[in-house]
C-alpha cells in the first residue's frame, strides 16, 4: 500500500504546499510513518535557469567535498546551501539535505545532442554509485524534491513544505514492503525533469531494470520506483514519444483488444508493444509521472491499484482517494474512476 | 590375448506363471532379444538396450527388466564405464558413438534454482479468471519507435517492423532432421506445431514433401553439409536457421550412417542413396563471423528480406561474445543448445563432455547483450536439456524469449531415452528409417501427445507467471529478480545473476 496525490494548475497558478500536506495526512492509513515526500514544480523561479541539485549528506565533511569537487569539474555552482529544516519530535534527522543551482558545462560533453542533461545523469549516477555518505535525490530545473523517513505531516513539517510554491504538487506516503525505510527509498523520485510516485509493487522490475541499464541508467535507489523515472526519460526525452503513447508502451493494452483494432492502430500498437516488451510493466500499480508540461497518471493494467482523477476549473487531480482529493478542494466540477491502463493526461495550458 | 566380452547392462526376465506365448515382444523387439525355444520365451539380455518397447507390448506383464548390478570389483574412479569404454576401444580402435544427450553426472543448474511467488503485497493473478499473455515475437525488434501526430490529430507510425514469427506459446520444438528420426515423427511433430500455434525445425535433412502442409510452420535448416537445401526449400520455410554447431557435440560436423539413407531420405537430402551423410565441422564457406554476417545477409537476400534467420551455436565458454556477434549481423534470433541436449549420433566423448549448461550460457548471453545495448534488438531461443515447464520458466527468467524442446517431444512420442539412436533400430519407430519400424509411430496420435505435452506446459507456465504476479510474459524475460539460487556457488551465482535464497 502507499497513498498517492498530485495536482497540477493548467494555467501554472500556484499553489503552496499547506492543501498537499493535508491531504496526504488523510491517507495516513496507507503508509507506515517510514517515508514521505513531495515534489513542486515551479520551487525555484530565481534560480529557473539552473539545475536544482538537492543531496543528503551523511556529514558535511569527506562526501561534499567530493561532490563539489565533481561538480565544480562539470560546470559551475551558481548558490548552494543546506536546505532549511525544522526539527520534529517524530523524526530522526538521519541527513543533512543541501541544495546546489547548478549549470554543467556542455562543451565537456560535445557530441551528445543533448549534453546539459546527459551531464547531469553522469554526475547523478557517479555521486550515487561512488561517492559514500552523499546521495543526489532531485535534479531537476526549477524543480525540488523533498523526502524523508517519517509521517507526511513530519516531513511536511520538517521542511516546511508550506512555504514553497508551485503549479504541479506531488505527494506519497509510504508503506515500504520491498526495502527498508529509507530517505532516499522515499518517494517522489526524480530525475532532470522527471518526478514520479508510485503506489504499488512492479513485478517486472528485474525485466524493467536490466532494460534500462542496457541504456546505461544506474539504479541505486533499490527499489522499483526509479526504473519509472528512467523509462520516462527514456522514452520521453530519448525517444521523444509522446506522452499518450509513453504510456501505451509501459502500460500497453492486452493482446485481445490489439487483434481487433483497426488496421492502422493495430499496427502501431504491435509495433510499441514489441519494441517496448522489457519496459512495459507488470503487477499493481499507480503512478504519477510529472514533468514540466504537466502530469500523467496511469495504471496497471488490470487495475490492481486504486487511482482517482477529479477536475476543478483549471486543477486537475490525481490520488489514491476521492477523499484526499476533496480534503484539497471539496468543490469538484468532475471525478472519476479512471479505466486500467487509460491515461489520465493534464498539461500546461501554452 | 583375447580381452573377452563385457557383461551385459541388462536384465531380462520372463515370469513364466504370466506369460501366455503371444510373441508379441519377440515382433516388438528390433533389437532381436527375444526368441521361442521349447514353448518358453527365452532372452538374449545382452541385445537389450531398455528401450521398454517389449514392456510397453506385452499384455501379461510378464517382462521384468533390471539395470544389472555392477559385478566387476567396485572402484570408484575406474568404473563400470570408464573400463568398458577401454574394452571397447582396445578391441576396436574406433570412436565410441552414443545417441540422446550428456549422461555424465554433472549438476542439473534448474533443479537449483527455484521461482518466486506472490503474498500479500502483490496479488497474485488467477490464470483462470484474469488474462495471461503468453504470445511470443521471435526475430528483431526495433530499437525505438517513431511516431508522429497527422492533421486528424492522431499517430502515425513511422517504423517499420521486421518480419517475426508469432508464437502462441514459447515452446518450440528444435530440429531433428529427416533421417536422424523417421517422416512419422517429423509429421507428428508438424501437426503438433501447427494445432498448437507454434514452429519446429527440419534440422540438416531437407523438406520432404509429406511436410508442404506445415511448412508456414517449419524452420528450416541450413548447417554445413547443406544437405537438402535450394532456393524452394528457403522459400517453403517460415524462417531459416543457420546451424553453427549443437550443443551435444560443439565443434564437429554430423554423422547420418548410410542404412538411414533410404530412398526417400536421399531424395530430401538431395545425395546418393546409402551414403553417408557427413556434414563437416565448420561450414566451407564460414571461416568467420563476417563471413557468417554475409551468409544472413545472403540468405535474407535470396528471400526478399521477408523471412527471420536465426544462427545456432552450441553453448561453449564465449557464447556471449559470438552471440554478440550475431546481433551485429542481420540476424533475428540466435539459438543457444547447451550441453545436455539430445542428438542421434555424438563421439560419447564429446557428447558426455564439451560445451555448458544452457543455463549459464543463456545469462552470460543475455546480459551480454545487454551490456552491449542489443538485447531488444535480437531474440534469444534456448534449447538442450529442457525438461518440463519449470526449465521452460527458468530459462525465460534467465533471458530467453522462447525455448527449443527435443528429446522431451520425442518421449511425449514414446521415446524411452535408450541412447540407442545411432543404430537406426528405434523400435518406437522414431529414430530409424526402418519402414516395418517407422508405421509402429502413427502420426495422428503422435501428434496429439505432442500437442498435450506443449498445451500442458502452457498451462503451466501461466500458472507460475500468475503466481509470480505476472501477466505477460515480456516481463518474465530476463526477469532474474523472480529466481533465488538454492545452493549454488557463489561464482555460478554471480554469471546467473541470480540472488541466494533468503536473500
Ligand atoms: S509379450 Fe509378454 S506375454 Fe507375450 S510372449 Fe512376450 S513375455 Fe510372453
Ligand atoms: S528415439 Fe528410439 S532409439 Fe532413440 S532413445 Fe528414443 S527410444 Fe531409443
Amino acid at each position: 500500500m502507499c497513498g498517492i496525490i498530485s495536482v497540477i494548475d493548467r494555467s501554472r497558478n500556484v499553489m503552496d504546499g499547506g492543501a498537499i500536506k493535508n491531504a496526504l495526512a488523510l491517507m495516513n492509513e496507507r503508509g507506515s510513518g517510514e517515508g514521505a515526500g513531495y515534489a513542486v514544480y515551479g520551487a525555484y523561479p530565481d534560480f529557473r535557469d539552473y539545475y536544482a541539485l538537492h543531496v543528503f549528506y551523511d556529514n558535511l565533511v569527506e562526501p561534499k567535498k567530493a561532490v563539489e569537487e565533481l561538480l565544480n569539474k562539470w560546470g559551475e555552482i551558481e548558490y548552494s546551501e543546506e536546505i532549511p529544516t525544522y526539527e520534529q519530535k517524530r523524526l530522526k534527522k538521519q541527513h543533512i539535505p543541501w541544495r546546489y543551482f547548478f549549470k554543467p558545462d556542455p562543451k565537456l560533453l560535445a557530441g551528445s545532442c543533448s549534453p546539459e542533461e546527459d551531464a547531469i545523469i553522469n554526475i547523478v549516477n557517479k555521486v550515487n554509485t561512488q561517492i559514500n555518505g552523499a546521495l543526489i535525490f532531485s535534479s531537476g530545473k526549477n524543480i525540488g524534491v523533498f523526502k524523508a523517513s517519517g509521517w507526511p505531516e513530519d516531513v511536511a513539517n520538517f521542511y516546511k513544505i508550506e512555504d514553497y510554491e508551485g503549479y504541479i504538487w506531488m505527494g506519497h506516503n509510504r508503506y515500504p514492503t520491498n526495502t527498508s525505510g529509507w530517505w532516499g527509498g522515499a518517494h517522489p523520485f526524480n530525475l532532470l525533469d522527471w518526478s514520479v510516485i508510485h503506489n504499488g509493487e512492479i513485478t517486472s522490475y528485474g525485466t524493467n531494470r536490466r532494460y534500462i541499464e542496457s541504456f546505461g541508467y544506474k539504479c541505486t535507489m533499490k527499489t522499483d520506483t526509479e526504473v519509472v523515472a528512467y523509462l520516462a526519460d527514456l522514452l520521453g526525452r530519448r525517444h521523444k514519444l509522446p506522452d499518450e503513447i509513453s504510456v501505451k508502451a509501459l502500460a500497453p493494452p492486452f493482446w485481445d483488444e490489439i487483434d481487433r483494432m483497426p488496421e492502422k492502430e493495430k499496427k502501431l500498437y504491435t509495433t510499441l508493444r514489441m519494441a517496448y516488451g522489457s519496459a512495459m510493466m507488470n503487477g499493481p500499480f499507480a503512478i504519477v509521472v510529472a514533468k514540466p508540461e504537466g502530469i500523467v497518471g496511469f495504471t496497471d493494467r488490470i487495475k490492481l491499484r486504486p487511482m482517482i482523477a477529479a477536475e476543478s476549473g483549471d486543477c486537475l487531480y490525481i490520488s489514491s482517494e476521492e477523499a484526499a482529493i476533496r480534503r484539497m478542494n471539496p468543490d469538484l466540477d468532475r471525478v472519476w474512476m479512471p479505466k486500467a491502463g487509460e491515461p489520465v493526461i493534464g498539461m500546461v495550458k501554452r | 590375448m583375447t580381452i573377452g566380452s563385457v557383461p551385459p547392462k541388462y536384465k531380462i526376465a520372463i515370469d513364466r506363471d504370466q506369460c501366455m506365448l503371444c510373441e508379441r515382444c519377440i515382433d516388438n523387439c528390433s533389437y532381436g532379444v527375444f526368441r521361442k525355444e521349447d514353448q518358453k520365451i527365452i532372452a538374449d539380455s545382452r541385445k537389450c538396450t531398455a528401450c521398454h518397447r517389449c514392456i510397453a507390448m506385452c499384455p501379461r506383464d510378464a517382462i521384468n527388466l533390471h539395470e544389472k548390478p555392477n559385478d566387476y570389483r567396485s572402484h570408484p574412479v575406474w568404473t563400470r564405464e570408464t573400463r568398458e569404454a577401454i574394452y571397447n576401444q582396445a578391441k576396436s580402435g574406433k570412436i565410441i558413438l552414443s545417441g540422446m544427450g550428456n549422461a555424465g553426472d554433472y549438476p542439473i543448474i534448474f533443479d537449483k534454482l527455484v521461482l518466486d511467488a506472490c503474498q500479500v503485497t502483490n496479488p497474485s493473478i488467477d490464470p483462470l479468471r484474469e488474462p495471461m499473455e503468453i504470445r511470443t515475437y521471435i526475430g528483431k525488434k526495433p530499437r525505438q519507435v517513431e511516431v508522429s501526430k497527422n492533421s486528424s490529430g492522431d499517430y502515425d507510425l513511422n517504423t517499420e517492423l521486421a518480419p517475426n514469427l508469432k508464437l502462441d506459446t514459447p515452446v518450440m520444438i528444435g530440429h531433428m532432421s529427416y533421417g536422424a528420426i523417421s517422416l512419422n515423427a517429423q509429421l507428428a511433430m508438424a501437426k503438433a506445431v501447427h494445432e498448437v500455434g507454434t514452429y519446429m525445425g527440419t534440422g540438416e535433412g531437407g523438406l520432404h514433401k509429406s511436410l508442404f502442409p506445415y511448412q508456414d510452420r517449419m524452420i528450416v535448416q541450413i548447417a554445413s553439409g547443406r544437405f537438402g537445401v535450394d532456393v524452394d526449400y528457403l522459400e517453403r520455410g517460415a524462417a531459416i536457421e543457420i546451424k553453427i554447431g549443437q550443443g551435444a557435440k560443439p565443434g564437429i560436423g554430423g554423422h547420418l550412417p548410410g542404412e538411414k539413407v533410404s530412398e526417400e531420405v536421399s531424395k530430401t537430402r538431395m545425395i546418393p542413396i546409402h551414403s553417408d551423410a557427413i556434414s563437416p565441422a565448420p561450414h566451407h564457406d564460414i571461416y568467420s563471423i563476417e563471413d557468417l554476417a554475409q551468409l544472413v545477409r545472403s540468405l535474407k537476400e535470396a528471400t526478399e528480406w521477408k523471412k527471420p534467420v536465426f544462427v545456432k551455436i552450441a553453448a561453449v565458454h564465449n557464447a556471449p561474445a559470438i552471440a554478440a556477434g550475431i546481433a551485429r549481423s542481420s540476424a533475428d534470433a540466435v539459438v543457444i543448445d547447451g550441453f545436455k541436449g539430445g542428438t542421434g549420433a555424438a563421439p560419447r566423448v564429446f557428447r558426455d563432455n564439451v560445451g555448458i549448461p544452457i543455463e549459464a550460457a543463456v545469462a552470460a548471453v543475455d546480459s551480454k547483450l545487454r551490456s552491449q545495448g542489443v538485447r531488444n534488438e535480437i531474440s534469444i531461443i534456448a534449447s538442450g536439456g529442457i525438461r518440463n515447464s519449470a526449465d521452460l520458466t527458468k530459462s525465460i527468467a534467465l533471458g530467453a524469449d522462447a525455448v527449443y524442446i527435443g528429446t522431451a517431444a520425442l518421449v511425449a512420442m514414446g521415446c524411452r531415452v535408450c541412447g540407442s539412436c545411432y543404430r537406426g533400430l528405434c523400435p518406437w519407430g522414431i529414430a530409424t528409417q526402418r519402414p516395418e519400424l517407422v508405421k509402429r509411430l502413427n502420426p495422428d496420435e503422435a501428434s496429439k501427445n505432442v500437442a498435450n505435452l506443449i498445451k500442458g506446459w502452457t498451462l503451466e507456465l501461466s500458472e507460475l507467471m500468475g503466481a509470480a504476479g505476472i501477466n505477460s510474459i515480456e516481463s518474465l524475460r530476463g526477469n532474474r529478480d523472480r529466481l533465488r539460487g538454492y545452493m549454488l556457488d557463489e561464482g555460478l551465482m554471480n554469471v546467473l545473476d541470480v540472488k541466494t535464497v533468503g536473500a
